[in-house]
């Protein structure tokens, strides 16, 4: 097989003039971190609100919650990306659509990739959110009403803090998950750490090289958040519980 | 709100956005869910073996594709795949694989790390005792398994590979990356050349959203009869 | 102080609350008897609005429980109320528990909350496992902190739905001292259990539940005498000698 490898192709100067390849791969991995923490805390704060409001008694409150999480589920995430980028746009007002059609590169295909991400994580977390609040016994709830904390203060002091315990493991592989979908955002030219070790392979032709780089940067990347989420496992355990046993993973990645 | 679009787009294109676009999508995803299942099976059968070195195999194989993005994964194996052909040939130079060839070999491959775990939970899930009984009527490990432990697992797991599977279905999409002519990739064709891309991918999204939404509601049924059933 | 007139439940098209009716008076003791799924810890959770009812009416204090203008939060707040499985706040240490309610419901500081809430853990004699969590008391602690946790707010009565079902034995006696303690102390009580040791040693009245029913409701002396239902006498037998 000819293929010419050349492990030293990092420290070459990239065509496009900012640096050396590895920089952009980093600058790469700059934007798919900034990515996925943006739409991280939009899929947490919509994801918990989602996920309560598909616990409270009220069902037309539960039917919205229900329909938000089907609506997000079942259209692939490459396609909500092109309703975000070219879709929404010509839907909202016009003034609005043009302010967004106008924004310098690389915000205006950044900030529908962040909105994108965030809403479609928002409903897996809230997916997440539901089940933690249900996998409490609902004497739980019941005491805390019993107590005349009224229907907010007994999620807020009483459900949610031990539901989003019980959540922690699954809302780290969330994470996981959206900084591996972030690299989807390439497809509406976010150059992201994907994007970035495309564009090595194409000026450079070091295919493998390029691809490697980027595999190990997402592994590393991986690691660090592992480590991570066992640190806060390990922080907001309350003493004198098992930790939750987790059933099977559920589909999806 | 839809005024100055035109809907009529998608009934000059339809024939080609589902013959041509949607055949490929279901063709890959079908293809793609019977590979990934069998090797998503022996990876389960590796990852749980006694024999260390293809436990830790597996591991590290499934560890690090799910890992990793898929775009990523699908060009990986884009410039890959020439490679692996001209070393099983035998060949001096990377030979040409077709788009469908390519594609079915990246999705089996990395579909079967996320099958893999679904058929680990599945025969995990089947007692210790079930094994116990199969050796103890003179069964081997190959019998065991196909007889007694894997029909088990596998029927406790449909309703999850099942999503798993509409999941592939989603996934298929990012073949768009390689300028692929799948359901997406024909509309986006489509949508380019007759600039009318608000019309297209809205199109777009409702056919996923209905087929999708009808699949999961066919597994949730089954889902409960299979519980009724145990 | 408690009034319960004609109620009746329904789940969907079952119905488990037949017309209900009895009361308990300011510093009584009442003990609600019976077979398991006969409705008593449904009734019980009425009084204070955990289960909603579908006709009837219910009233404590003068206050009709049922009616939507009620602010049930503030109405709860006046009523203890005591689980069958403890339901303290897993992630919060005991003294959290306390005062929890105290801050957020009743306005108090929280130095007020925190010293009201020791003098009555004190009282229960587990003033040591105030930073404690929940997860590290055995049931029997968990329960008495659970009571302290309902007498924090002041109630004007106390409601206890099987308190001691869930104990293993030996812990069922220190949550029955605290019980008894504060029935000699004139705390209106209504109790679900089949503690009839209990029930002779404090109770004024008894009442028998069953298939939804009250279908005895009579003084200690009565009940234990000889109960006119061939049901409760049934129902004595079993529970007493075994």
């Amino acid at each position: 097989m000819h293929y010419h490898w050349n492990w030293r192709i990092y420290w070459q100067q990239s065509p496009d003039g900012s640096g050396t390849y590895l920089h952009t791969l980093f600058v790469g991995l700059g934007w798919t971190l900034a990515l996925a923490l943006l739409a991280w805390a939009i899929a947490l704060l919509l994801g918990i609100v989602v996920g309560v409001i598909r616990t409270t008694p009220l069902r037309w409150l539960e039917r919205i919650g229900n329909a938000y999480v089907e609506l997000f589920r079942n259209i692939p995430l490459l396609v909500q990306m092109f309703l975000w980028y070219f879709v929404m746009p010509e839907l909202v007002p016009t003034a609005l659509g043009d302010w967004i059609k106008q924004m310098p590169p690389p915000w205006g295909a950044f900030v529908p990739a962040v909105l994108c991400l965030g809403t479609f994580t928002s409903a897996r977390v809230a997916e997440q959110v539901r089940a933690g609040i249900n996998s409490l016994s609902r004497g739980q709830g019941m005491a805390g009403t019993a107590l005349g904390l009224t229907l907010p203060q007994t999620y807020r002091y009483v459900l949610l803090p031990m539901a989003l315990r019980i959540i922690v493991p699954p809302l780290g592989s969330e994470f996981l998950n959206i900084i591996k979908n972030s690299a989807v955002a390439l497809t509406i030219n976010v150059v992201e750490l994907t994007a970035s070790a495309r564009a090595m392979q194409e000026y450079s032709f070091q295919v493998f090289e390029a691809f490697t780089a980027a595999t190990v940067i997402y592994l590393l990347v991986n690691l660090v958040v592992v480590l991570l989420m066992r640190l806060i496992e390990r922080k907001i355990a309350v003493p004198g519980l098992i930790g939750p046993s987790g059933g099977p993973a559920p589909a999806g990645h | 709100m839809f005024s100055g679009f035109d809907f009529n787009v998608i009934e000059r294109s339809w024939r080609y956005l589902f013959f041509d676009g949607m055949e490929f999508t279901l063709r890959l995803t079908l293809f793609a869910m019977a590979g990934g299942v069998v090797f998503g099976t022996l990876l389960a059968m590796m990852r749980l073996s006694s024999i260390k070195p293809l436990a830790w195999i597996a591991g590290t194989y499934v560890n690090v594709l799910r890992s990793v993005p898929l775009v990523l994964v699908i060009f990986w194996f884009y410039f890959l795949v020439p490679y692996m052909g001209a070393w099983v040939v035998r060949s001096d130079t990377p030979i040409h694989v077709g788009a469908f060839a390519s594609c079915l070999l990246t999705f089996t491959m990395f579909e079967a790390c996320y099958y893999c775990e679904i058929m680990r939970a599945g025969i995990q899930s089947i007692s210790r005792g079930q094994v116990s009984a199969g050796y103890a009527i003179g069964l081997n490990y190959w019998q065991t398994m196909g007889q007694i432990v894997l029909p088990q697992a596998f029927r406790n797991m449909v309703p999850i590979l099942l999503t798993q599977t509409i999941v592939l279905f989603q996934d298929v999409s990012l073949v768009y990356v390689l300028s692929i002519t799948d359901f997406v990739g024909a509309a986006s064709k489509v949508a380019q050349r007759d600039g009318r891309l608000v019309e297209m991918y809205t199109f777009v999204a409702l056919i996923y959203f209905i087929s999708c939404f009808a699949l999961s509601l066919l597994v949730r049924k089954l889902q409960a009869r299979i519980a009724v059933v145990r | 102080m408690i009034e319960i007139k004609d109620i009746s439940k329904w789940y969907g098209t079952f119905q488990v609350l037949t017309q209900c009716s009895t009361r308990v008076s300011k510093g009584e003791v009442v003990v609600v008897c019976g077979p398991s799924g006969s409705g008593k810890s449904t009734l019980i959770k009425c009084v204070n609005g955990l289960e909603p009812f579908q006709k009837g009416e219910i009233r404590v204090d003068g206050i009709s429980v049922g009616d939507p203008k009620t602010n049930l939060p503030k109405l709860r707040a006046r009523i203890g109320m005591v689980f069958q499985n403890f339901e303290l706040f897993p992630h919060m240490t005991v003294s959290q528990n306390l005062t929890l309610a105290q801050v957020k419901v009743l306005g108090r500081s929280q130095e007020a909350a925190l010293a009201k809430g020791m003098a009555l853990l004190d009282r229960v004699g587990l003033k040591a496992q105030a930073d404690k969590h929940p997860g590290n008391l055995s049931g029997g602690q968990q329960q008495r902190v659970a009571i302290a946790r309902a007498l924090c707010m002041d109630p004007i009565a106390m409601l206890f739905d099987e308190p001691t079902s869930a104990l293993d034995p030996e812990m069922i006696n220190e949550v029955l001292d605290v019980m008894v303690q504060l029935a000699q102390e004139g705390m209106t009580m209504m109790c679900v259990t089949h503690e009839m040791g209990f029930a002779r040693r404090v109770a004024h009245r008894v009442i028998f539940m069953d298939h939804g029913s009250i279908v005895e409701d009579a003084t200690k002396d009565d009940f234990f005498g000889k109960p006119r239902s061939e049901r409760a006498q049934q129902f004595l037998s079993k529970i007493l000698h075994h």
